[in-house]
């Protein structure tokens, strides 16, 4: 401290008695430490009532937030999904997902390498009941899987398609896999973007189903869904890895089923960057906070080093619609053209906020509000300017 | 990594004289229970009544103080706890004291109006799996800038409902104002802020409210605060680093949340171990955006917050579609991450079935039993529910993991002795578990294997349609 802003302060402290106490009083605390004992008497001279005054009022601390980081031994590779002419497919953009070197959207460590991305619902065939609102949204086009991938990328803005082969169900359509592949090849040539081509569940029809289309779009690196335990999953990382497409691992909220399947394909040789784990998406009220934990725990395990978890994380929204809330007619709970989208798109976010990178969704508000959240939060610094948002002003706000 | 408890450090400061005055037959047991988070070290009275036990109380209390501290707001019964964090994500340990939920209301409301928002607000509930979600708090934002109103408004809330108060205005002289009259409630205080902090310091001691620091985007100024706060003797803080939501501030707002959660709980800095303030409300200060679009972007921002770290909210919407995903999201996320939320398997009857009623068979999960048992009841017939093993998840994913099983099903249904009891053998499968039903049919010999309805809403209808045929 100078002799300069010492001489100041004790000049105020001979004024005293007129004084509000107002920023010098702590000043005179730390004085007691530094200066001369004369001073120091000089300051306890000045007025005893004022010392409890001084103990009352304070000078505000400078204390400082330092970042939280911490270490991870651990990444997440990026998966790059779809290929263009020149990369020996026929897209004419790619989407690349993962990346992640620490928890989700922890900028103050790293900014997000690549955004979440939104995968809307096509499904060959209009067998599985959907939602009255979702219905609405795609009335026009259920009958035509190619219609329905062109609206939900040019109308609703999807960043890719999931195209749901639910026909090939044996126990519904049993549509044979060269059928399939003809919707496939529709899909592929109505939009330009890349796609997901799921199967129906049957872990026999759907390995066919898979090495079929697999070697038909050979090169176009498309994603597949999914290899599920029960599957010969040797076959299926062979077919993937032969044609150079991306597969999606399902495990049921069951973190050492996703291991055993990340350890098991991988090992079969699919390489580490074609690989996506989907741990199962609960509905909101219906087991989310399961996935939710198992997701987290994926991510964090996988950036704590453990490889078979170093994945980017699908998140079937879609499951959302599973819950009564999101769908049913009920007036006390409100119209469910609001409703359902807001059920779904909850339901989203909180996979988002445990680090899924990939969403599978079905209604086009939903899809919206998911894909411009991904925009935001996923930007690698601020933008607008805080002080001019004002936000003090929601006290006073006229509303 | 959380703050781990080790019932020994606990035990050496306990009496150790195992009188047993806690509930428990030891200290020992009392010192793991209280390790475990499980139960309060004050229900060890003699260690805070006994004077010779002073020393090992605040030693005691310093140990088991959570990385973000407890606040009280409102006086018992009428109270809410915000706060004592743990550990940043569930599966480490269970979040304790779910996030509590203010709605605001203006001391510019005309009486009746302001009356009954704050009523509706006491009187709303969402029944779900047995429990009823509940909103929390006022929030009473002073737009008049007088203080009569203001404290005419305090006056109004405090006399008409009994949910704990949050007093909302940056100017000291009108909140003193309420304070004189609603101050012996111990209202959350909002805000101390870098220009009044001095005031807002005195008048938290002087009423012995707990009190919100702002410092919206400045978290070096928000630590700073605190600090000074604490040193002037004021524990009972709520931060409030600021809800940005215009453009991609939403994402810096993100960023903040858990910058201060983790700086609490991952490096333990005592300074900003507290419970955090979020105000999706402050949507509605947005020009962009129609009024539903507001309610959406409040909602799924208030869901967002609560994931990251949020102990309290500020929320306007008063609309039941808007509030139900943020209070289910809520109940979900604040449950023990170890134990699902699940029914005993085995038979359940409902109403009085007898031999000709039919059989209808689920999972475990909680939820689906009791709604499929509340769809049954309101279909109005008489009926066993058998409830099988899911492993406490739902129908839909339990079948697609291969947890339900057709001879899951099979076992459950003839472990229940229900084949002697009945004359006509008619079960009704999930109509989730639809593919299950061939196999369950050779499974079970004798009985016919009927697909109800995907959602058991439908289960009224299709006993009138469907079932009454079959039996």
């Amino acid at each position: 401290m100078s002799k300069d802003k010492l001489s100041e302060i004790f000049d105020i402290f001979g004024d005293w008695s007129e004084l509000e106490l107002e920023d010098v009083d702590v000043e005179a605390d730390e004085l007691t430490i530094e200066i001369l004992p004369a001073i120091v008497q000089a300051v306890a001279k000045v007025a005893p009532e004022a010392a409890a005054a001084v103990k009352k009022v304070v000078e505000l601390k400078a204390e400082k937030l330092e970042p939280p980081v911490m270490k991870y031994p651990g990444s997440i590779p990026e998966v790059q999904i779809g290929a263009t002419r020149a990369e020996g497919g026929s897209r004419g953009r790619v989407i690349r997902i993962g990346g992640e070197v620490c928890p989700p959207f922890y900028r103050f460590e790293s900014p997000p390498k690549n955004r979440p991305v939104v995968a809307l619902d096509v499904f060959d065939q209009p067998i599985v009941p959907l939602a009255g609102p979702v219905k609405n949204a795609y009335k026009d086009v259920l009958n035509d899987p190619a219609e329905w991938a062109r609206k939900a990328i040019e109308v609703y803005g999807a960043d890719l398609i999931s195209l749901h082969l639910v026909s090939t169900d044996p126990t519904l359509k049993d549509t044979p896999v060269e059928e399939a592949a003809k919707t496939v090849k529709k899909v592929l040539d109505a939009v330009d973007i890349p796609i997901v081509v799921g199967g129906s569940g049957n872990p026999q029809k759907d390995l066919q189903l898979f090495q079929h289309i697999g070697e038909m779009t050979a090169g176009e690196r498309l994603v597949f869904a999914s290899a599920t335990i029960d599957m010969d999953l040797e076959a299926v990382a062979k077919v993937i890895s032969k044609t150079g497409h991306n597969l999606i691992a399902l495990a049921f909220m069951d973190i050492n089923q996703a291991k055993e399947l990340s350890r098991k394909l991988t090992e079969a040789g699919l390489p580490r960057d074609h690989l996506i784990i989907d741990p199962t998406t609960g509905a909101l009220g219906y087991g989310i906070e399961y996935s939710f934990s198992v997701m987290e725990r994926v991510r964090l395990s996988g950036l704590m080093g453990d490889e078979t978890l170093q994945a980017p994380i699908s998140c079937a929204a879609t499951n959302a619609w599973a819950a009564r809330e999101a769908w049913m007619k009920l007036d006390e709970w409100g119209p469910r053209e609001y409703r359902g989208p807001l059920w779904e798109a909850t339901t989203a976010i909180v996979g988002m906020m445990a680090g899924a990178d990939i969403f599978m969704m079905m209604h086009p508000v939903a899809a919206k509000i998911v894909k411009g959240l991904a925009e935001v939060l996923s930007k690698p610094k601020l933008e607008t300017k805080l002080e001019e948002v004002k936000y003090d002003g929601w006290v006073k706000m006229k509303v | 990594m959380p703050k781990i408890l080790r019932p020994l450090d606990v035990y050496k400061l306990l009496p150790q004289t195992n009188c047993g005055k806690c509930g428990e037959s030891t200290c020992m047991a009392f010192a793991a229970r209280v390790a475990d988070r499980a139960v309060d070290v004050k229900l060890c009275t003699p260690l805070l009544e006994d004077p010779k036990f002073k020393g090992k109380l605040q030693s005691v209390l310093e140990l088991v103080r959570p990385p973000v501290k407890d606040v009280t707001i409102g006086v018992p019964p009428n109270h809410v706890v915000v706060g004592n964090k743990v550990v940043m994500y569930r599966h480490e340990l269970t979040w304790y004291n779910p996030t509590a939920i203010a709605i605001d209301v203006t001391d510019e409301m005309d009486e009746k109006a302001l009356i009954d928002r704050a009523k509706a607000v006491e009187a709303f509930v969402f029944e779900r799996i047995g429990q009823p979600l509940r909103l929390n708090m006022i929030a009473l934002r002073c737009t008049s800038g007088t203080p009569e109103k203001f404290a005419k408004a305090s006056d109004l809330i405090s006399k008409n409902v009994s949910l704990p108060l949050m007093l909302c205005s940056y100017d000291p002289n009108i909140m003193e104002e309420a304070l004189i009259i609603v101050g012996n409630k111990r209202p959350l205080i909002y805000a101390a802020t870098r220009d009044n902090w001095r005031d807002m310091l005195e008048l938290a001691s002087k009423y012995k409210c707990p009190v919100a620091i702002s410092a919206p985007g400045d978290l070096n100024l928000l630590k700073s605060l605190a600090a000074t706060f604490v040193d002037a003797g004021l524990e009972d803080l709520i931060l409030d680093p600021g809800t940005f939501v215009r453009g991609d501030s939403l994402a810096e707002t993100l960023n903040m949340f858990t910058m201060l959660r983790r700086a609490a709980i991952e490096k333990e800095d005592k300074a900003v171990g507290f419970p955090l303030l979020a105000v999706p409300a402050a949507v509605w200060m947005e020009a962009e955006g129609s009024e539903d679009e507001k309610k959406m972007m409040e909602s799924y921002i208030a869901s967002i917050l609560m994931t990251r770290f949020a102990d309290l909210m500020v929320m306007h919407s008063l609309d039941f579609w808007a509030l139900m995903p943020v209070l289910v999201w809520r109940q979900n996320v604040y449950t023990d991450p170890r134990v699902p939320p699940s029914v005993k398997p085995g038979v359940y009857e409902i109403g009085k079935p007898g031999e000709m009623s039919p059989v209808f068979v689920t999972g475990n999960f909680a939820l689906t039993y009791f709604l499929v048992k509340g769809d049954i009841e309101n279909s109005k017939i008489d009926a066993y529910l058998v409830v099988a093993d899911s492993e406490g998840i739902s129908v839909e994913s339990s079948v697609a993991g291969r947890r339900l099983t057709a001879e899951k099903f099979a076992d459950a249904i003839k472990s229940s002795g229900l084949d002697k009891k009945l004359k006509k053998k008619v079960v009704v499968l999930p109509g989730r578990a639809a593919r299950l039903s061939g196999e369950l049919e050779e499974l079970l010999p004798g009985w016919k294997v009927l697909v109800g309805p995907r959602d058991s809403s439908g289960i009224p209808d299709y006993a009138e349609k469907v079932l009454k045929k079959e039996l």
